[in-house]
């Protein structure tokens, strides 16, 4: 038997190749951060950010030239622009992992459940309504309580008291965002000039996001992320479909529950700060599996860091490089779309 | 060494089992066999705590089912399914491999003994070749053989096998259940559905034949299997023969007028 030698060395290899892939993101993550803070209406030379960032960092001689546009326009406009979108990428990726293993179906994404439509609907009343109670807070607000109130309703609906069935969530998730994007299109039809609002605020953007922003996507990104490593072995027997897993040691109901609604909140943070972004969920992770495989010990870190690298960039491409600003949900389902049709087709010929 | 205490169990109104008690003894081959619908895959899903009774107790080893943890429970009870969805692309060896998880701490990588583990099963169940295979790639019947592995490989004194073969050809039906019986004679005990009453005659000490929900016969596949039983259970003419020089005997089915 040569087999156990040369698995040993494949597995190694494997192990290794996770750290490359870790470290090659994070470094790309990197390059891309100092690039897009450089980059835009206002060029600022690489030096300049560099010396700019070590001195937000606390390591370099600070704001000497504070009289400058250069470290306003950096830090505070920017910077968390920069770290939103990416975290925003991160989180999407990895909520999509998760859906994936628990739907059993690597062609699920964050919103198959309706997180997205339910943001959608609740963003929209918010709009419509000119609800302005938690100042700027209030559509991001009211757009998570609809993803929320959404998942709730997913949940119930597809009966998870008893067993978990991929099927009957799938279902259901259509069936609740069927019916709130036609409630959105009603609210689209009331709403007189606010129908472009709403319409913008669907297509997602990043543009003017603050601190505050950063801070909430850090929040739910980094927690939903521990979280979903920490249970990544778990989500692996689930992925084996709920008998297979409880036959396993894991009980499959309560994971099912624990993964399901933290992804879900993931999500809705996610499309709460930044608008409906799709297929990033469903493509990064689709395609980190396939270098990685599908060990969610694996795949979710890549995942995290993948996603992050990829929205950054179609974020920089949309604000710095194109001639005029188009919305990022519009580039990631224009550009992933077809990208995602090309791989889907060769997988199915091999 | 498991114990069915009284159980009481309905999907909604469709009352399955009422009061249903039964034991397996471990170095023992227990066959649940009968007609569709009789309860056979309900059982084995109380029996490995996937379902819960209404009423009554299973329990293993003397405890209830709900005292052991799940991890708990997996080290000492396996399961082997009839079908497996496996969508996603990992090799056959990852796969047997989750049969060590309920072993091996949640952030641990794999010991040596783990290893190990894995490789004697594959090679025991002929997949040795296939170990870096996609499982996602392979045909129903390897699948199939490649989880029976990972039932193996969890190392668990009792082993429930659900229809396990039904998409086997004979000689890996054959292969899987010289496996089986191994493990029951090194002191495990193995219950398993099947429909293939010859397979069940060749292999299963023991009988349990189920039906609408209650046992109709259980005792030594002799005394179970019998010409009587198949023709008011399973309702079909056959005989149970037996066959010059074996000492298990098998079913002879005969061929209804037209």
């Amino acid at each position: 038997m040569a087999y156990p030698i040369e698995d040993a060395a494949r597995r190694l290899g494997a192990r290794r190749s996770v750290w490359l892939l870790l470290s090659g993101f994070a470094a790309l993550l990197l390059a891309e951060i100092v690039y897009a803070a450089g980059s835009g209406f206002l060029k600022i030379p690489l030096g300049e950010v560099l010396r700019i960032l070590l001195a937000q960092l606390g390591a370099g001689e600070a704001a000497a030239r504070l009289g400058e546009m250069a470290p306003v326009v950096v830090v505070d406009v920017r910077l968390p622009r920069i770290l939103t979108a990416a975290l925003v990428g991160g989180g999407l990726a990895v909520s999509g992992a998760v859906f994936q293993g628990i739907l059993l179906n690597p062609l699920a994404d964050p919103y198959t459940l309706g997180v997205s439509a339910g943001a959608a609907f609740g963003a929209a009343l918010a709009l419509l309504g000119n609800f302005t109670l938690l100042g700027p807070w209030s559509v991001p607000v009211m757009a998570f309580a609809g993803a929320v109130a959404t998942l709730l309703a997913v949940i119930c609906l597809a009966g998870m008291d008893g067993d978990v069935s991929s099927s009957s969530l799938i279902l259901s998730g259509i069936i609740v965002a069927a019916i709130l994007s036609a409630g959105v299109s009603f609210i689209k039809y009331l709403a007189d000039e606010q129908v472009g609002i709403i319409i913008f605020w669907l297509m997602g953007s990043f543009a003017s996001k603050g601190w505050a922003d950063v801070g909430l996507a850090a929040l739910a990104v980094g927690l939903g992320t521990a979280l979903f490593f920490f249970f990544s072995r778990d989500l692996n027997l689930l992925a084996l479909g709920s008998r297979t897993a409880g036959s396993l040691g894991v009980s499959p109901r309560k994971m099912a529950l624990i993964l399901l609604v933290g992804a879900s909140l993931v999500a809705a943070v996610c499309v709460a700060v930044s608008g409906i972004i799709g297929f990033v969920g469903l493509l990064v992770p689709h395609m980190v599996r396939v270098v990685t495989g599908p060990d969610n010990r694996r795949l979710i870190p890549v995942s995290l860091l993948a996603g992050a690298c990829l929205l950054l960039g179609a974020d920089t491409v949309t604000r710095a490089v194109l001639p005029q600003e188009i919305p990022i949900g519009v580039i990631t389902a224009l550009i992933g779309g077809p990208f995602f049709c090309v791989i889907y087709r060769r997988r199915m010929k091999k | 060494m498991v114990e069915v205490d009284g159980i009481t169990f309905a999907y909604g109104a469709k009352r399955v089992f009422d009061d249903l008690s039964l034991r397996f003894e471990a170095r023992c081959f227990y066959g649940i066999i009968g007609p569709n619908g009789s309860g056979k895959s309900t059982l084995i899903d109380l029996l490995c705590g996937h379902l819960r009774p209404v009423r009554g107790t299973v329990r293993l080893a003397g405890r209830p089912l709900g005292a052991y943890s799940p991890k708990a429970l997996a080290r000492r009870l396996a399961l082997v399914p009839q079908a497996s969805r496996l969508d996603f692309p990992y090799s056959c060896e990852e796969l047997v491999m989750m049969g060590r998880y309920p072993h091996i701490p949640r952030f641990a990588r794999p010991a040596a003994t783990d290893r190990r583990m894995v490789a004697t099963v594959l090679a025991e169940t002929g997949l040795g070749a296939m170990a870096g295979r996609r499982v996602d790639r392979l045909s129903g019947g390897e699948r199939q053989r490649v989880v029976f592995a990972r039932a193996l490989a969890q190392e668990s004194e009792v082993l429930l096998l659900d229809e396990a073969t039904a998409h086997l050809d004979m000689h890996h039906a054959i292969g899987l259940f010289n496996l089986t019986a191994r493990r029951v004679a090194r002191g495990g005990l193995a219950i398993a559905v099947l429909q293939d009453l010859n397979l069940a005659a060749l292999y299963c000490d023991r009988l349990v034949c189920l039906r609408d929900g209650t046992v109709h016969a259980s005792g030594s596949t002799a005394e179970v299997l019998t010409a009587a039983m198949l023709r008011d259970v399973f309702q079909v003419h056959a005989r149970v023969a037996a066959i010059p020089g074996e000492q298990r005997r098998q079913v002879v089915l005969a061929r209804e007028a037209v």
